[in-house]
């Protein structure tokens, strides 16, 4: 287990340390690096986040993290997004304008709107929990981390913007907030990623990472 | 919807957890760890410290809390008290919160919020107001332990703290703080109403039917809760052998007559019974 490289990519904002403590719980070593070198030598890479979308991708532009960072998801190994890593994948974000993601994944980053049709007030940001559910179009929890998750679990949530894929075939779960049904994780290939904060999500969230983390094997 | 929150908010003073009336006259309770490792055990839904006597202390101590229970307990951490500067919050963060709490600092320069929302993201910056009802029924915001009148009336306060960047309002009511009377509706329904962010109702919990009021009535968001839950735990055998300090008036059973001690796993079941969407953990430890 030791010789594994997992990277968690530091691109200058977010809460990394605990990402780094949730997979240092489960008996994980992670390097949190933000060099290049790491990023094309790593087993596994962990994208957290916290912020505004246009500050991240210019801070990962800033460090010449995008080109090494699309490479390593081509490359097949196990990448995992969370919040506004998650978010960064998408093409655009309407954040601030328009600001341009990574393009990993087809789609749009939106805000939640101020008020449902019938006026009432939307709070925003969401902060808190909230049920992630399975749906009928997109991947199959049986062959993703949330494999021994149960249907209408609460993760914890915090967040003003949502994403909006345009293909809706890698939308892993739902989730329902003041009458919006919106995408709270993703699965695609070997790219996985949620909205909520499983690092802050109790026993079920670390549940997913184990799941997550045990699926990684040594790569050349 | 998502679930309503319960938030034990743990007041710290040096290395002891500590609970007072009014925020004022402090009793120590116990180590903060052991009671928000139980917590978190229990299902509680984010956890909160407040240093109340940070102007005055040294905060190594401090830092070693947030610290160990940044790499145990898998729940948000907010903290709050005596953060000045850009640097103190970015010291509090590196530690392991996820969020701050700010109350005097923003009051004396509001764009201290501005500052920190654009640096750390706006779901981080939490803005506490502690208040004071006046004799003419207005509420006024008060900073260092509901001692220093800031002459700032409340709501708006809210307003302009929200435009400023806050993601969220802690709400303390300094009247009803550990009398365990109930919360002041009004004023959480004032301030629901001012704002869009989520609001933290703190400030009266007595029992589990005042907290369904401040969510059902007032519109709260979350509940912070303090002595129904501390003198519960505290009264446990587990908690009595592993607590030093001042706790003899536990020990004798003595307790505020008009606060029930309950634990977080009762308050969220009679919640649930009163179809309030509440998260109640079946996940074992």
């Amino acid at each position: 287990m030791q010789e594994l490289k997992i990277v968690i990519l530091d691109y200058g904002l977010g809460n990394l340390f605990s990402v780094q403590h949730v997979c240092r719980h489960l008996g994980y070593d992670t390097l949190v690096s933000h060099d290049r070198k790491d990023l094309l030598n790593a087993d596994a890479v962990i994208l957290p986040g916290v912020g505004a979308f246009r500050d991240a991708v210019d801070s990962m532009h800033g460090r010449g993290l995008v080109a090494p960072l699309k490479d390593f998801i081509s490359s097949g190994k196990p990448f995992m997004g969370v919040c506004l890593g998650m978010q960064l994948l998408f093409s655009e974000s309407e954040e601030f304008g328009s600001s341009e993601g990574l393009n990993i994944l087809e789609g749009s980053i939106k805000k939640f709107p101020s008020a449902d049709d019938a006026g009432n007030k939307i709070r925003v940001p969401q902060i808190g929990w909230n049920r992630i559910n399975e749906t009928a179009e997109g991947p199959k929890w049986k062959d993703s981390p949330l494999h021994s998750i149960r249907e209408g679990s609460y993760m914890y949530f915090v967040h003003s913007y949502y994403a909006k894929p345009a293909n809706e075939s890698c939308i892993l779960s739902v989730t329902e907030y003041e009458g919006l049904n919106y995408c709270s994780s993703v699965k695609q290939d070997n790219v996985f990623a949620t909205q909520f904060h499983p690092e802050k999500s109790a026993g079920h969230g670390i549940e997913i990472y184990r799941n997550w983390l045990e699926g990684i094997r040594i790569t050349d | 919807m998502n679930a309503i929150r319960i938030i034990p908010r743990l007041d710290i003073k040096g290395p002891n957890l500590v609970k007072g009336i009014h925020l004022e006259g402090l009793r120590v309770l116990g180590k903060p760890e052991e009671f928000a490792k139980h917590y978190y055990e229990q299902g509680a839904d984010e956890l909160m410290y407040m240093d109340v006597v940070a102007s005055l202390y040294g905060r190594n101590s401090l830092f070693d809390i947030i610290s160990r229970t940044a790499k145990e307990l898998f729940i948000p951490l907010t903290v709050g008290g005596g953060l000045r500067t850009i640097d103190d919050i970015k010291n509090v963060l590196r530690a392991g919160a996820d969020k701050v709490s700010l109350n005097t600092a923003a009051i004396k320069d509001p764009q201290i919020i501005r500052q920190a929302s654009l640096k750390f993201g706006c779901s981080t910056i939490v803005v506490a107001i502690e208040v004071i009802r006046q004799g003419d029924g207005r509420y006024f915001a008060f900073t260092d332990n509901g001692r220093e009148d800031t002459g700032i009336e409340a709501i708006s306060w809210a307003r302009q703290a929200e435009e400023l960047g806050a993601g969220e309002i802690v709400l303390t009511s300094v009247d009803r703080e550990g009398t365990g009377t109930g919360f002041d509706i009004e004023l959480i329904k004032k301030i629901t109403e001012a704002v869009s962010v989520p609001v933290i109702a703190h400030g009266g919990a007595g029992n589990p039917a005042h907290i369904a009021a401040a969510i059902r009535e007032g519109g709260a968001s979350a509940v912070a809760v303090a002595s129904t839950l501390h003198y519960g735990y505290a009264a446990t055998a587990t908690a009595r052998d592993q607590t030093e300090g001042n706790t003899e008036f536990l020990k004798s059973g003595r307790t505020f007559s008009k606060i029930e001690p309950h634990s977080i796993r009762e308050i969220k079941e009679y919640l649930a019974n009163n179809s309030i969407d509440t998260r109640i953990t079946d996940h074992t430890f």
